[in-house]
């Protein structure tokens, strides 16, 4: 019955707590160039440039003018708001992936102040609701799949899911109601010429446009760091994510915190829904937030929940995504190809995590194990 | 026995965890026809050298031989093709699936439930077990689970059989039966490993005796040639004089009152019926009674983690104002003042944070202390290097995830975050399980402390010794009843056996 | 009233991707992977086929041009390559998507949903830059990818189609792969209940570690599952181009149909035969705005019509998780890295 003349299995994988810190940064260095080489081969492939050139055109695609550049840092405060709103959740290991959805709520509740109330308010006050109204429509729309979660322990990550294709019918829906002129499908430029509910410029330079979005983006990256690593409700929300069980035992009511979390997380992407209207586009479509709600969950993710380095990986993201598309255009080509080389920059990030946690031990029979 | 050629072998086995060593060049050899008792205190390698038997981990170093060929065990596959099954102690079943199905997981042959099924009832009746196939593995009792788990072993035909720890939830009855049928597997010529650390079991049942200490294997005996005595001594390494202290209580104050607690878990099986006894200041109270006969709920009930059916819990301050426990949070009962610790089964899945450092962990009972909306990390980090200090606990450092501290030293921190908040009542379960003798000892001693400076102690433990040497009373529970409170100075050792092992035997519960 | 005979079969044409988006998700969550690639391997499915179909059409074009018509490479190998060179490019294209998420997944352990999300971004750009770049890539001489050739062998009706009236209209008018996705569906649904290696999926997917002390590859199962599920989801973005689209590709016309696939895994509760009518339900709801009588001042009602497969989907979610039936939640482990050496 027993065979005999099997092989020992050639490796086995062990968990390691052991990576330095430096050691665990230089793996996922290595991830990134490794990802960025293999990008240059494919553009190479399909492009016939040669990689210098890929790379050099990818930076001009990204900062080639001033007005690229603070399209760039504008893009990228955009794609790190939707980030930051979305990792108190995942620190409470809640899948929110709802982020396209809390976000279109926030800029639709944005655009129906700015269209209907434009001609009652001052503009001061008219701005002040649009972002209340935006924060609140935010906030709600996370909390909806967060009562389900604490009452019935509903599946939150199809619950968002779900969630997002609900507010994107809804704002379809009302851009047919406000179609302006009649028949065009779109909702155009919201108020065009009284500029009301516009959000003002700061200063009066080149790029003082993009400002604020860039100055509330820094505002709350600093605010998430401080909440989440300094605050009682940041201390809560990191108990209940790593044991419910303990955060009851503390007397953590565990319910609350996913509500009060997801309203917050849903807020931030609502006011980022407002920037977006009143800041940047004037305007709201379906495609308003164009899979960016997707995009930041995995910028949370690569920057392990760390609101700084989120910093980096959302610059990286709209790198490519500017790069990218630059290189496509001129060639002639889609500009689709800047996702390609997103999904095959996280395919590599992702996988290099598991050379720190894990460790391959090959199994040699005359050594001592090998476990050193 | 029988046969000369060992049925298996191991050859200087180590296994390694990270940094921990679980087995450290363990040799061990079985029979067939004989019943091998693996002996040795939680953690001493017992399960992690049976699960590399099993085919679930595999062996850093050294050799297993079955029938005396070398065999290589890489999967649980394999484990089955040499004619090894085990049956876990965490039951390794399916909840959505059937008995069958889960019966035949795993198998190679054409998946036929019918057949299945006869062949399962067959084996039933041939042993005298009671297994529905059809029935769902959430709708069964715990021994109706341990039932369907030997019942797939026997029906994969495995000749190896090992089971760990498997009377850990067993009713005094049910265990009998469970014997009756080892015996009768072992005239069968199948060779059996059965974990315990149950003395009595041991000579009821077993051929010879295996030992295991921290890890490494101290030696082996006939059953028939030693004593409890000497097993012990193996086990622990010397000779066990326990000698904790105990000092008198000094003016004892009732300070916890719980009457008519009754308590039902989720899916309505009655867990604790009609409890009632007092916990007193100065005092250690201590719990015995077999794993799973109610502690837990009892103790998270007083805690206010647990939801009741029925009756209450008062807390008794010095002034002799009772105020009721039940129905609030453990926050409720904090902001009410009653300062209470407890120091849960589970360390790592409820008294702390594995992820997190010693610090962050000691912010888990004062986070909400800081000023305004932020947490004051100066004070419990004062608290952690106190604690490390005071408590000698092992670690590069307070800034270390408690996950990675050995168990002796994770007991360490819980216990000492939890005595720090000067409690007035101090639970405790399960407080030295998976401690060294050292680590142990050291509880002991904060435990008596905290008596001698007023603190009402509820102690449930699972070894009688201690139990005895350590308290004042002794409740007793069986069966989520409690069935006698005795004197812990007079009380007999079999005294309270008994009482583990019957049901309602002084349930008014006053002495 | 709606014209059930002109509504069912544009109700099954758009169900028949949905079903096979579904039943590929079904397969692979029973094994505990949550794929949130699988918008991604239908875009991905779909390119591959156009890119082998495309290459192939303008080969053949260029043999023509320099072979009679009755030559026997013509008229004997080209309509069976036709068929097989863009259903099986559909099939390596998926099959390597699936083999990405495994690897990323079940070998290096990462995290599910970051892992789906990324594929999706991956696979939904891949499918939009060959589609609009594919002809300048290959330097080939038309306007635009209408792969008519290819298409008129995928969307071949069955004979009777015509003959039967309204039954035939509603049975018979559909492509072959539209049959095929009904079998693969029931074929699944029996393979899951009623089979050893279905059995065995299901442990893997309640409990991995169950299933490993019994013997059961897991890894092996978690891999094998993902990939032949994200082939059959493959099938259905080649369907929704060869069939439905005619052979046309245009960039983000299959749209969200891959997020509605993974809705209908819940609203069938996980399980393919259900699936089948579910898919066509949803079909049917998908484009149910275009039989309802409409005021043609109030066109945005047609919005709110396409939300019904949403809302429904969140009812049932809610619904199955308040009744808290054991067998109808998600597969228990679903979302979770297996480590067996994990202590």
């Amino acid at each position: 019955m027993a065979k005999t003349n099997k092989s020992e299995p050639l490796f086995h994988i062990a968990k390691r707590s052991d990576m330095t810190f430096k050691k665990a940064i230089l793996v996922r260095v290595i991830a990134v160039v490794a990802a960025l080489v293999l990008c240059a081969i494919i553009t190479m492939i399909t492009t016939g440039l040669n990689p210098f050139t890929v790379y050099g055109s990818m930076a001009k695609g990204a900062f080639g003018t001033v007005r690229k550049s603070w399209i760039t840092v504008q893009d990228t405060s955009i794609l790190l708001l939707i980030a930051l709103a979305l990792t108190p959740a995942f620190k409470m290991r809640f899948w929110n992936i709802g982020g396209e959805g809390q976000v279109l709520i926030g800029a639709l509740a944005t655009s129906a102040v700015m269209l209907k109330l434009a001609d009652h308010l001052p503009n001061p006050l008219l701005i002040a609701v649009m972002l209340v109204a935006a924060v609140l429509a935010g906030g709600i729309w996370g909390v909806i799949p967060a009562i389900f979660k604490a009452k019935w322990n509903t599946n939150e990550t199809l619950f968002t899911l779900m969630m997002n294709y609900i507010a994107t019918q809804l704002v379809a829906f009302f851009i047919i109601v406000w179609e302006y002129p009649k028949g065009a499908g779109k909702v155009g430029i919201i108020n065009p010429k009284t500029e009301l509910g516009w959000l003002p410029k700061i200063g009066n330079f080149m790029g003082s446009k993009y400002m604020l979005t860039i100055f509330i983006a820094v505002l709350t990256t600093i605010a998430m760091f401080a909440y989440l690593y300094y605050s009682k409700q940041g201390y809560e929300i990191c108990v209940v994510g790593e044991s419910e069980n303990t955060a009851r035992y503390v007397g953590i009511n565990v319910g609350k915190v996913i509500i009060r979390t997801m309203f917050i997380s849903g807020a931030i992407c609502g006011l980022t829904g407002f920037i977006l209207v009143a800041g940047i586009h004037q305007t709201i479509t379906t495609s308003l937030v164009g899979g960016q709600g997707f995009t930041a969950v995995m910028v949370s993710w690569l920057a392990k929940f760390n609101p700084f380095i989120m910093i980096f990986a959302s610059l990286l993201i709209i790198f490519l995504k500017k790069g990218a598309g630059e290189v496509a255009t001129s060639c002639g080509l889609n500009e689709s190809f800047s996702e390609i080389l997103t999904g095959i920059i996280i395919f590599f990030i992702i996988g290099c995590e598991f050379f720190i946690r894990y460790k391959i031990i090959f199994n040699k029979k005359s050594a001592k194990g090998g476990n050193k | 026995m029988a046969n000369t050629t060992p049925a298996v072998q191991m050859k200087n086995i180590t296994k390694r965890f990270g940094l921990v060593t679980a087995n450290s060049g363990v040799n061990l050899e079985l029979y067939r026809g004989e019943i091998l008792a693996l002996l040795g205190e939680n953690g001493s390698g017992k399960t992690t050298l049976m699960n590399m038997l099993c085919g679930l981990y595999f062996p850093d170093e050294g050799e297993i031989l079955i029938n005396g060929k070398p065999a290589t065990i890489a999967s649980p596959k394999d484990s089955f093709e040499y004619g090894i099954g085990m049956v876990h102690q965490h039951f390794k079943l399916i909840d959505v699936l059937s008995a069958a199905e889960n019966i035949v997981l795993g198998l190679d042959e054409k998946l036929d439930i019918k057949k299945a099924s006869a062949k399962i009832t067959e084996i039933c009746n041939k042993y005298g077990f009671d297994v529905d196939p059809s029935q769902k593995i959430y709708d069964m009792s715990v021994s109706q689970k341990q039932t369907v788990e030997i019942v797939k072993v026997l029906y994969r035909g495995a000749d190896i059989l090992i089971l760990d720890e498997p009377t850990a939830v067993l009713t005094p009855q049910e265990t009998e039966k469970l014997f009756a049928v080892l015996r009768k597997m072992k005239e069968d010529n199948k060779a059996i490993i059965i974990i315990t650390h149950k003395m009595h079991e041991v000579e009821s049942l077993s051929d010879r005796v295996a030992v295991l200490r921290k890890g490494k294997y101290i030696g082996d005996m006939r059953t028939a040639d030693t004593n409890a005595a000497e097993m012990t001594d193996m086990m622990v390494g010397r000779k066990v004089v326990l000698n904790i202290i105990r000092p008198e209580p000094v003016n004892p104050k009732d300070r916890i009152l719980v009457n008519g607690l009754t308590v039902k878990s989720e899916d309505g099986i009655t867990k604790l019926k009609n409890v009632s006894f007092t916990i007193r200041s100065g005092e250690i109270l201590g719990i015995a009674g077999i794993s799973g006969c109610g502690q837990k709920e009892l103790l998270e009930a007083i805690a206010g983690l647990q939801s009741v059916e029925s009756g209450s819990v008062e807390y008794v301050d010095d002034k002799g104002k009772r105020e009721q426990l039940l129905g609030k949070d453990p926050k409720q009962i904090r902001d009410m003042g009653v300062a209470l610790s407890f120091v849960p089964e589970d360390r790592l899945g409820m008294g702390l944070v594995g992820n997190m450092d010693i610090t962050d962990n000691m912010m888990l009972r004062s986070y909400e202390n800081g000023h305004g909306p932020f947490t004051d990390r100066k004070t419990p980090q004062k608290l952690a290097q106190s604690v490390v200090e005071d408590l000698e606990v092992v670690t590069p450092g307070i800034n270390t995830p408690v996950r990675s501290l050995s168990g002796g030293n994770v007991q360490k921190i819980l216990v000492g975050r939890e005595i720090a908040s000067a409690p007035k009542v101090l639970l405790t379960a399960y407080a030295v399980r998976g401690l060294d003798i050292n680590a142990s000892y050291t509880i002991y001693d904060l435990i008596n402390e905290q008596k001698k400076a007023g603190v009402a102690v509820v102690y449930v433990g699972e070894d009688l010794d201690v139990l005895m040497e350590l308290s004042d009373r002794i409740l007793v529970l069986c069966g989520g009843e409690v069935s006698g409170v005795l004197d812990g100075r007079t009380a007999d050792r079999n005294e309270v056996g008994l009482l583990m092992t019957k049901v309602g035997g002084n349930s008014d519960g006053k002495n | 009233m709606i014209n059930l005979v002109s509504f069912i079969p544009k109700a099954v044409v758009q169900g028949i991707p949905l079903l096979y988006g579904s039943t590929g998700e079904i397969v692979t969550q029973k094994s505990g992977n949550l794929n949130l690639g699988i918008p991604g391997v239908m875009y991905v499915g779909a390119i591959s086929g156009v890119i082998g179909a495309f290459n192939f059409e303008q080969a053949v074009k260029s043999y023509q041009a320099t072979h009679e018509a009755a030559d026997t490479f013509l008229t004997v190998f080209v309509p069976m390559l036709s068929v097989m060179i863009p259903l099986l490019s559909c099939l390596l294209g998926s099959l390597i998507m699936g083999l990405i998420y495994c690897f990323l997944t079940v070998t290096l352990r990462a995290n599910q949903n970051v892992t789906g999300l990324a594929m999706t971004t991956f696979g939904v750009g891949f499918g939009n830059f060959f589609g609009a770049s594919l002809i300048k890539l290959s330097g080939a001489d038309v306007p635009s990818i209408a792969l008519t050739t290819t298409s008129k062998y995928f969307s071949q009706k069955l004979p009777f189609a015509e003959t039967t009236g309204w039954f035939g209209k509603i049975f018979f008018s559909y492509g072959p792969l539209a049959y095929f996705s009904i079998l693969v569906a029931i074929a699944a649904a029996i393979i899951i209940k009623k089979t050893r290696v279905g059995l065995h999926l299901r442990a893997v997917g309640e409990s991995p570690a169950t299933a490993d002390s019994a013997g059961i590859n897991v890894t092996m199962y978690k891999y094998g599952a993902t990939c032949i599920g994200c082939m059959i989801a493959g099938l259905g973005g080649l369907y929704y181009v060869m069939d439905y689209a005619t052979g046309v590709w245009s960039n983000d016309a299959f749209g969200d149909r891959g997020w509605l696939a993974i809705a209908l895994v819940i609203f069938t509760i996980w399980k393919p035969d259900m699936s089948i009518f579910a898919s066509i339900l949803f079909g049917g709801l998908y484009i149910l705005y275009l039989f309802l009588p409409i005021n043609i001042d109030h066109m945005e009602y047609q919005q709110l019509y396409k939300m019904i497969p949403y809302v429904v989907t969140l009812v049932v979610l809610v619904i199955t998780s308040i009744r808290n039936k054991r067998e109808n939640q998600p597969p228990a482990s679903l979302g979770l890295p297996y480590f067996r050496e994990e202590r």
